[in-house]
């Protein structure tokens, strides 16, 4: 415990010295305040119309603009983290299998478990303080709205966003530790998150047939969804539960092997 | 302290380092001397936990390196050859780090990191990032990396490489001012490093360990002469001039080789520390009738043996290229 504690605060300290961490951070709010501004921006103009036919027939207005907001923010940021979660995951172990400072990890009196731990729980400690200042969209959102927004919509969105985060560092942490190079880290995640994203569409077959439903349970994003209506379902989380566990679990094996097999 | 029995460890089909034996006793300071790819690093990673050996075992403070790792680990300095630094961290917070991972406890944490830096004499520079030090300065943070949890047990693979003349002096003094307290051993190419340094030399070549003996013994001046002598033997023949020579007094032991089919034989004369036997050598076998062709001293030195196996070195090269890069690879 002390041991991951020790390897979670050197990645915190080298990732609030490290400009990957700020650009990565920075670039990531700055695309989802757009995408906030331009969701928002379509809802209200939408939502205008409807009330212009709603008066102008007679029908009920029945269009929940904060949910509409809300639903497609959480889904647009998802997607934004299939493009940014490589920037922080790249370097994680190959920048210090380049360095030679593996061997100083894993000469320390720690256990592999400690580093691969303590890696990630910092990574994820840092997408969370990246995440923090969406909230401030949502208090805006929950500001302006009348009446307030069902709660369980925020949380759900969040909870699903910080797993879908979480799974993806898991992953992209694994990916690291396979190369010296952070270019070819960073490619190789790139290219298994749209895998992840779109083997759906790559595996449809037809309906009922079983590659269809393969892809669909694989597809990343899709596990997203449900979260985003408010929706906490199990398949889901252990969807999301075992990726992580995955990811971790082949890290170990791969620290295991940098021991074995090379230098 | 250290124990090492048998240790064989293999890259594929290659034989980094192979059966090698030795011990290093407390407060001793062990060089690793052979050339590039010899095995030293390969050895120094199995001591420090970080590669498993194929067979054999290391012992340090009593404990397996493989089964009882982390003990062990934390027993155990080690400076690979490149520093394993941070350069984006400024010295002060990567010791700072270093010491945690060290597992070093909060209480004494502070302290360890100053007499670290005190030791490495980078204390000045303890606010500077790493990336803007010098080699030799980033160096010493590495040594100063190896001392901070205090370790019984000192492992530096080539610690002077790259350094200036000023700077390998420093860093010599260093590691001589830390022995007593510590044990250490550290690897070299450089031959006079070995003798200026160390207490005992270990001289690796393609993996098997090919001399091991204190450096006092192997030095100038303290190490026993060796007389060699080319003579054709006389009446009695070659057991006669034997025996002649082992009985002076000084001689601690003869070996003849007969090189050619020509009668000549060749004796190498072992003498005890601080004696110079030529002319008696020279005296007694001319007054026995052997004829004198050639007489000179040589010593048992580091340097003689060193130089027999880095004169291999060309036809070693190929044999022990895979181990080489697999120990530039940091």
């Amino acid at each position: 415990m002390k041991g991951t504690y020790a390897v979670f605060r050197k990645e915190m300290s080298q990732y609030f010295v490290s400009p990957i961490a700020y650009v990565a951070a920075g670039v990531f709010l700055f695309l989802a305040g757009m995408f906030f501004q331009g969701i928002l921006a379509e809802a209200t103009e939408y939502s205008i119309r409807a009330a212009m036919q709603a008066s102008q027939f007679g029908t009920p207005f029945q269009i929940d603009v904060p949910g509409e907001v809300m639903r497609g923010f959480f889904g647009v940021t998802g997607t934004i983290l299939l493009f940014i979660i490589p920037m922080l995951t790249m370097g994680t172990y190959a920048e210090e299998r380049r360095r030679g400072t593996m061997e100083l990890l894993m000469t320390s009196p720690i256990t592999d478990l400690d580093i691969v731990m303590g890696k990630y729980l910092a990574g994820l400690a840092l997408f969370l303080i990246m995440l923090l200042p969406t909230m401030i969209q949502m208090v805006i959102l929950f500001e302006s709205s009348d009446p307030v927004p069902p709660w369980r919509l925020l949380v759900c969105g969040y909870l699903g966003i910080t797993l879908l985060g979480g799974s993806l560092l898991a992953v992209g942490q694994f990916l690291s530790s396979l190369t010296e190079s952070q270019i070819v880290a960073s490619i190789l995640t790139f290219a298994t998150f749209l895998m992840l994203w779109v083997i759906d569409f790559v595996l449809r077959g037809g309906a009922g047939s079983v590659t269809g439903a393969v892809g669909q349970y694989l597809s990343i994003l899709r596990h997203l969804n449900d979260f985003i209506r408010g929706v906490v379902d199990s398949s889901n989380l252990i969807y999301y539960a075992s990726l992580i566990v995955l990811g971790l679990f082949l890290t170990m094996r791969s620290l295991d092997s940098m021991r074995w097999r090379r230098a | 302290m250290i124990e090492v029995d048998s240790l064989t460890k293999q890259y594929g089909a290659v034989r980094a380092v192979d059966q090698i034996s030795f011990r290093v006793d407390k407060g001793e300071i062990l060089g690793f001397l052979g050339p590039n790819g010899a095995g030293k690093t390969t050895t120094m990673r199995i001591l420090t936990g970080f590669l498993p050996a194929t067979s054999g075992t290391a012992r340090v403070g009593g404990y397996d390196v493989f089964e009882k790792s982390l003990e062990v680990r934390k027993r155990i300095g080690y400076l690979p050859e490149n520093p394993p630094i941070y350069p984006e961290m400024s010295v002060e917070s990567y010791l700072d780090a270093v010491a945690r991972l060290k597992q070093v406890p909060s209480e004494r944490r502070k302290g360890r990191v100053d007499s670290a830096m005190e030791m490495a004499r980078i204390t000045e520079k303890r606010k500077e990032l790493i990336k803007r030090l010098s080699r030799g300065y980033k160096q010493r943070v590495g040594l100063a990396q190896a001392l901070v949890h205090d370790p019984e047990v000192i492992i530096l693979d080539e610690p002077t490489v790259g350094l200036d003349p000023k700077q390998i002096i420093e860093v010599r003094n260093l590691i001589k001012s830390l022995a007593g307290n510590h044990t250490i051993i550290l690897s070299t190419h450089i031959l006079p490093e070995v003798s200026m340094t160390c207490d005992r030399v270990v001289i690796i070549h393609q993996g098997r360990i090919v001399a091991n003996m204190p450096v006092d013994e192997g030095a100038q001046g303290k190490g026993g002469q060796v007389v060699v002598v080319e003579l054709k033997p006389g009446a009695g023949g070659a057991q006669a001039a034997r025996s002649l020579l082992e009985r002076i007094t000084g001689v601690r032991r003869v070996k003849l080789e007969s090189p050619d089919g020509t009668g000549r034989i060749q004796a190498r004369v072992e003498c005890e520390p601080g004696r110079d036997l030529r002319s008696r050598v020279a005296g007694e076998l001319v007054g026995q009738g052997h004829e004198l062709l050639e007489l000179r001293a040589a010593r048992v030195s580091l340097e003689e043996i060193f130089l027999q196996v880095t004169a291999q070195e060309p036809q070693g090269a190929a044999a022990t290229e895979a181990p080489a890069t697999t120990e530039a690879q940091p």
